[in-house]
């Protein structure tokens, strides 16, 4: 199929609560085409894992997708009826959990919580359903998946609860998978394991990948392309390289000063001052302008998107193209 | 396994020692039975021997020695007033309230579970709002109360079904039961759903703040994410997780029903063992009341063993074998 394997237009993503309403996604576009990964990287409260949620149709009330378009396939999931949505749902497009923890059910055995995965979408018989568990656990490096199939969450450490999380995702071969954080709460070994696994898999099943993280080390190694929300929206988007070797934006360039590894030894960090603001108290205008050291008036506008060459930014003041 | 069982075993004996040793001193702390046993008019002569003959000239120590020694060898004792084997007084009565216990307890689970499922699922709504009102009532209404409303509006009002006495009894597989008729259902329909009033408000609360706390939970989202349907997820996801709060407190309340449903059967004139107990208190009928009291201590052990087995098989992370 032609065409990018998921596109995000102009998508909004509002919590209507008793104090007001909070617009946790307020414009969002990107895409993401078939072996491709994409890296959403942001702060907390910025909006990344809501336009996860929102792409697999999962956000709880209050919330709801209340603008914009998600094309997956060509096709727009919007609006689509439960039913419709729950075949995509596992089948077509998966979704990865952060905290490997809590995303299995605790009372329920590994065989349990896979093989309905896979009769949820086809009529197998059981048997071949396990197979399927069994094979999908071998494919994500569990050794000995015939035995551990038995197992509970339990008696897995939390690599391994995140690998069987990933399996149960891989069971469908889906076109798309969604990742929110999914080795924030592991150990860095365990992580670059994990990292080179997904790698590894979505090049070989051609699927496209969105990682979303705050970790911009992790989506360095990972991502070919990157795009980073503030306070609802992207404001800069763009193959990796560009991005995180010449950002324009002056959250970007934020971002990436708060990195340790990327100040000299000694030299004071440097971190962003002020706080994202209250989503119920976003300024007019660029969220970003209070915090932003080279804000003028006319930042109390909305900015307008530009772009050169293939990294598109909302910014008056975009930052000569500088290594930083 | 094994360990647990005969640890447990050594401890159940223990229990019914010390009970028994309580129990006894307890009521001979309260009265001479001979005054009520005997007519005022009787000579002194008769007395002395009728003391005698229950082997009251002897000390405590002493009639507790014989009682135990009896009791090693499977006798508990003779009534004195109906001069039968107290054991056989109360197995005669036993089944009656099983009955009445086991119907109890599952009109609770039946009607608790969906209710609080229901209004779980839908918090704040007018049902639930109803539900928790309704659930306040059945918890602060007095229980005897309830039984006399219920004889009101059901056999006077209505004339729907009877109020008193147990119906036609058949017997199936060694058991009498009033299950196999119209007429025993009918005597049965009452005096269970008095009993089991207060539990179905309580499972019904605790279900649905299980619900409630559950729901919002990873796993759930996760499972979501998997494509299963709505009713997997609140079936099995969260059922079998809440199940475990549910299993402690009806385990508990469950002992409660069969040992003290003295109430009910007094109002609904239930020929079950709560009616035995208060006549024999009444009478200082001793060697009833303590092995009526060994009895109920015995299904509270049984109760409580088969409590901690069904915990095994719902939380794998328990392990019969650490408990103590």
């Amino acid at each position: 199929m032609n065409g990018p394997t998921l596109k995000v237009e102009n998508l909004h993503t509002h919590f209507f609560t008793e104090k007001g309403v909070v617009k946790a996604v307020d414009g969002v576009s990107f895409e993401v085409a078939r072996g491709e990964v994409l890296g959403l990287v942001g702060e907390s409260g910025s909006g990344k894992s809501i336009t996860g949620f929102s792409i697999l149709g999962l956000v709880d009330p209050p919330g709801r997708v209340t603008g914009g378009r998600i094309l997956f396939q060509g096709e727009d999931i919007v609006g689509l009826s439960s039913k419709e949505m729950r075949t995509l749902r596992g089948r077509r497009i998966a979704m990865i959990f952060q905290d490997p923890m809590m995303t299995l059910n605790p009372v329920l055995s590994i065989e349990t919580q896979m093989v309905e995965t896979v009769l949820a979408h086809e009529n197998v018989s059981r048997g071949e359903a396990r197979t399927r568990s069994r094979d999908a656990l071998g494919m994500v490096g569990i050794p000995s998946p015939d035995e551990r199939l038995a197992s509970y969450p339990h008696q897995f450490s939390g690599g391994m609860r995140q690998r069987v999380a990933i399996a149960i995702a891989l069971l469908h071969r889906p076109e798309l998978i969604i990742a929110d954080e999914p080795t924030t709460a592991l150990d860095v070994t365990i992580q670059s394991q994990i990292l080179a696994q997904m790698q590894g898999l979505t090049k070989q099943l051609g699927m496209a990948l969105v990682w979303i993280s705050h970790d911009l080390g992790v989506v360095a190694g990972l991502a070919h392309r990157v795009a980073v929300m503030y306070a609802g929206r992207i404001v800069e988007i763009g193959p990796t390289d560009d991005v995180l070797d010449y950002p324009t934006h002056p959250y970007t360039i934020g971002l990436l000063q708060s990195v340790p590894a990327n100040v000299p030894r000694g030299a004071p960090l440097l971190a962003i001052p002020g706080m994202a603001p209250p989503p119920l108290q976003r300024p007019s205008g660029c969220p970003f302008r209070q915090r932003c050291a080279f804000a003028t008036t006319i930042c109390e506008t909305e900015p307008p998107l530009d772009a050169a060459g293939a990294v598109a930014w909302r910014c008056f003041h975009p930052q000569a193209r500088r290594a930083a | 396994m094994t360990v647990f069982i005969i640890r447990r075993l050594s401890q159940s004996l223990l229990v019914l020692f010390i009970t028994s040793i309580i129990v006894f001193a307890g009521i001979y702390a309260i009265g001479n039975p001979i005054d009520i046993l005997i007519a005022p008019d009787a000579t002194f002569a008769e007395r002395e021997q009728a003391i005698k003959a229950l082997g009251l000239d002897q000390s405590l120590i002493e009639q507790y020695g014989t009682f135990l020694w009896n009791a090693l060898h499977g006798d508990l004792g003779r009534s004195f007033v109906f001069n039968q084997p107290s054991i056989d007084l109360i197995l005669n009565r036993m089944p009656a309230t099983l009955e009445l216990a086991f119907v109890a307890l599952f009109l609770s689970l039946a009607i608790g579970i969906p209710l609080g499922l229901w209004s779980g699922l839908r918090p704040n709504s007018v049902l639930d709002e109803t539900v928790m009102t309704g659930s306040i009532l059945g918890f602060s209404l007095p229980n005897f109360w309830q039984g006399m409303m219920l004889i009101m509006i059901f056999s006077v009002w209505l004339g729907w079904l009877p109020s008193t006495g147990r119906g036609e009894v058949d017997t199936v597989l060694g058991m009498r039961t009033s299950l196999t008729s119209w007429s025993g259902i009918s005597h049965l329909i009452l005096p269970a759903f008095n009993l089991a009033l207060f539990k179905i408000s309580l499972v019904t609360r605790l279900t649905r703040s299980g619900v409630r706390e559950n729901m919002p939970l990873d796993f759930v989202k996760f499972a979501r994410a998997k494509g299963l349907s709505e009713r997997r997820i609140v079936s099995v996801h969260v059922l079998k997780n809440i199940m475990i709060p549910i299993v402690t407190v009806v385990g508990v309340e469950f002992g409660g029903i069969i040992a003290f449903a003295i109430v009910t059967e007094t109002i609904f004139a239930w020929p079950g063992m709560g009616k035995l107990l208060i006549d024999s208190i009444m009478r200082l009928d001793r060697p009833v009341v303590v092995a009526y009291l060994l009895v109920v201590v015995t299904l509270f052990i049984v109760i409580n063993f088969v409590v901690d087995i069904l915990y095994s098989l719902l939380d794998p992370r328990i392990r019969l074998g650490s408990a103590a």
